[in-house]
């Protein structure tokens, strides 16, 4: 049963823009200040964040931001990834790391804030350490978990077939967990957005999360809301993005799952 | 906590497991009695990482105080009713939003996963909404509501919902489709296929988003207190902050720590509970 492209086009469609006009029309003379009309929302939208070419708010104020969220989330799925997999392989480092690692990945992220800036400062670096620990722990977590989950029958086969350490983990391990991977790199995302958005609130002379603000206290209604739509926007790009690379590097294992659905 | 501490205690964490794994080999003890006995090494070694890195002038005192002096404050604090209130503010709101949440996460997302047109229909408005941070809505709740404990609850309620939603449409799409003509044939009526069919196959998705939504509550919880000054532990630590009291401040980090802890375990409990006929509750190794 294939449905045409023209139904599946139309279900995407339909239900946001029929809420979009929704908020439109039940707006249109609204005489609430904190909610102003969807109109006018958009009126502000253009002056508040394109004008000025390379001068305009989303150049000034989002690269920064994006910037900052881009590295410390790099920085996290590299160090994640690579101390999951040193635990995940040692079950002994396991025993011996598991209660710090339960205490420490319950702190809830942004109480880490006011902890880095003792050390950091109120710099970017604060930021990009703060997005960096607040994210590193889903991906860690769900690394150690795929690691450990890799199938015990291939482990002994590349083991038998005397394949080297490194190619091990390069052919075998790292694959195997990237699944779960993948998993807690979506997880830290949002903490990651997250703590972008709550570090620039807390300290900041730029970024997205700091202009939000600014519009607020200065009772700048509709550009605060045009501000919402901006974060909105960001993080819908950041899952896009993430889930363009994960379908690219897993499609392996969609494809085997598919297959095994058939079979 | 820190990068600095966290780098410095790995080496040892890797030298104490080779040295514990040989002596265990010796010995022959069961996993059972070495990986607790690990698991307490690894604690002392990150609690003495703590206190020697400023005594040995690594980092400053006033950044990062010794762990005694952490832990004398948070036992000063114990017997604080401050302490006390704001834990209970936390949990407050944390449980209040959770439940919120959860109870409209569930019963519109059986309701969705069950009626494949409503989900073709919604599954791009959910992709939209899902993914913007619920922390932009901070500056509207601030205006809205102030420092009261409302503000907090919007942001929980909306970053958990999701959670909830998301993994009960799963399940509740899950249902074995012959478990659910045979219901039908039998003319199982409908809250009766909901009861008996549904929700217990929905019920390991629904527990996961649970599970997820927990924990994004207390971030969001801590977070409103923290930035928006609402009553609780968050508000406390700001507080701490700006007194310049470090120790207090870590105190209270490792407080929420610990709670984070709690509700992790208090979770995963119910969810064994709730789950025990369930094949992965009875198949699970003691792992």
């Amino acid at each position: 049963m294939r449905r045409s492209r023209l139904t599946v086009v139309g279900n995407a469609v339909a239900l946001p823009l029929l809420l979009a006009v929704l908020w439109w029309v039940a707006s249109a003379d609204s005489e609430s200040i904190y909610f102003p009309s969807l109109q006018k929302i958009l009126g502000a939208f253009p002056e508040t964040w394109l004008d000025d070419g390379w001068g305009s708010s989303i150049i000034v104020d989002g690269v920064p931001s994006v910037a900052r969220l881009a590295i410390g989330f790099a920085s996290a799925a590299l160090i994640a990834v690579a101390l999951g997999t040193a635990i995940g392989l040692h079950p002994r480092l396991r025993a011996f790391v598991e209660p710090v690692l339960e205490l420490v990945r319950a702190i809830p992220g942004p109480v880490l804030v006011p902890v880095v800036s003792l050390f950091a400062g109120i710099g970017d670096g604060m930021k990009v350490a703060v997005i960096t620990l607040g994210a590193l722990w889903p991906i860690l977590l769900n690394t150690i978990d795929g690691v450990r989950g890799v199938d015990p029958v291939m482990t002994e086969t590349a083991r038998s077939y005397h394949l080297s350490r490194p190619r091990r983990l390069i052919a075998l391990v790292l694959p195997a967990a990237s699944p779960q991977i993948f998993a807690g790199m979506r997880q830290g995302l949002s903490v990651g957005i997250i703590l972008m958005v709550i570090s620039e609130m807390f300290a900041a002379t730029n970024g997205l999360g700091f202009s939000v603000v600014q519009f607020q206290r200065n009772f700048a209604l509709p550009e605060m809301w045009t501000g919402i739509i901006v974060l909105g926007t960001l993080g819908l790009l950041a899952s896009l993005v993430l889930q363009f690379a994960e379908t690219r590097v897993l499609r392996w294992y969609t494809g085997l799952r598919a297959a095994d659905h058939e079979s | 906590m820190t990068a600095e501490l966290r780098s410095a205690a790995a080496p040892h964490a890797e030298r104490e497991a080779v040295q514990a794994s040989r002596s265990t080999r010796r010995r022959v003890l069961p996993p059972r009695l070495v990986n607790p006995l690990l698991g307490a090494a690894g604690l002392l070694v990150f609690g003495l990482a703590g206190e020697l890195l400023p005594a040995l002038g690594v980092v400053r005192p006033q950044d990062l105080p010794p762990t005694s002096a952490v832990l004398s404050a948070l036992v000063g604090m114990l017997g604080d009713a401050t302490l006390w209130q704001a834990i209970y503010d936390t949990l407050y709101v944390w449980a209040l939003g959770l439940t919120l949440s959860s109870a409209a996460g569930i019963a519109l997302g059986l309701v969705i996963g069950q009626l494949p047109p409503v989900r073709r229909a919604t599954a791009s408005l959910i992709e939209i909404l899902r993914p913007i941070p619920s922390v932009a809505l901070i500056p509207l709740v601030v205006l809205l509501f102030g420092p009261r404990y409302e503000s907090a609850l919007v942001l929980v309620v909306y970053a958990a919902f999701w959670q909830v939603l998301v993994q009960t449409i799963y399940g509740a799409a899950d249902v074995d489709p012959v478990v659910m003509a045979t219901a039908r044939s039998y003319r199982l009526s409908l809250w009766r296929r909901v009861t008996t069919v549904i929700w217990p196959s929905a019920l390991p998705f629904v527990m996961t988003g649970i599970r997820l939504a927990a924990t994004v509550a207390l971030v969001l919880t801590v977070t409103a207190q923290l930035l928006i000054g609402t009553p609780g532990i968050g508000k406390a630590i700001a507080l701490a902050e700006s007194a310049g009291a470090t120790d207090r401040l870590y105190a209270l980090v490792i407080v929420t720590g610990l709670l984070g802890v709690a509700v992790n375990t208090g979770i995963r409990i119910a969810e064994r509970h709730l789950l025990r006929w369930h094949n992965s509750t009875r198949t699970e190794r003691g792992a």
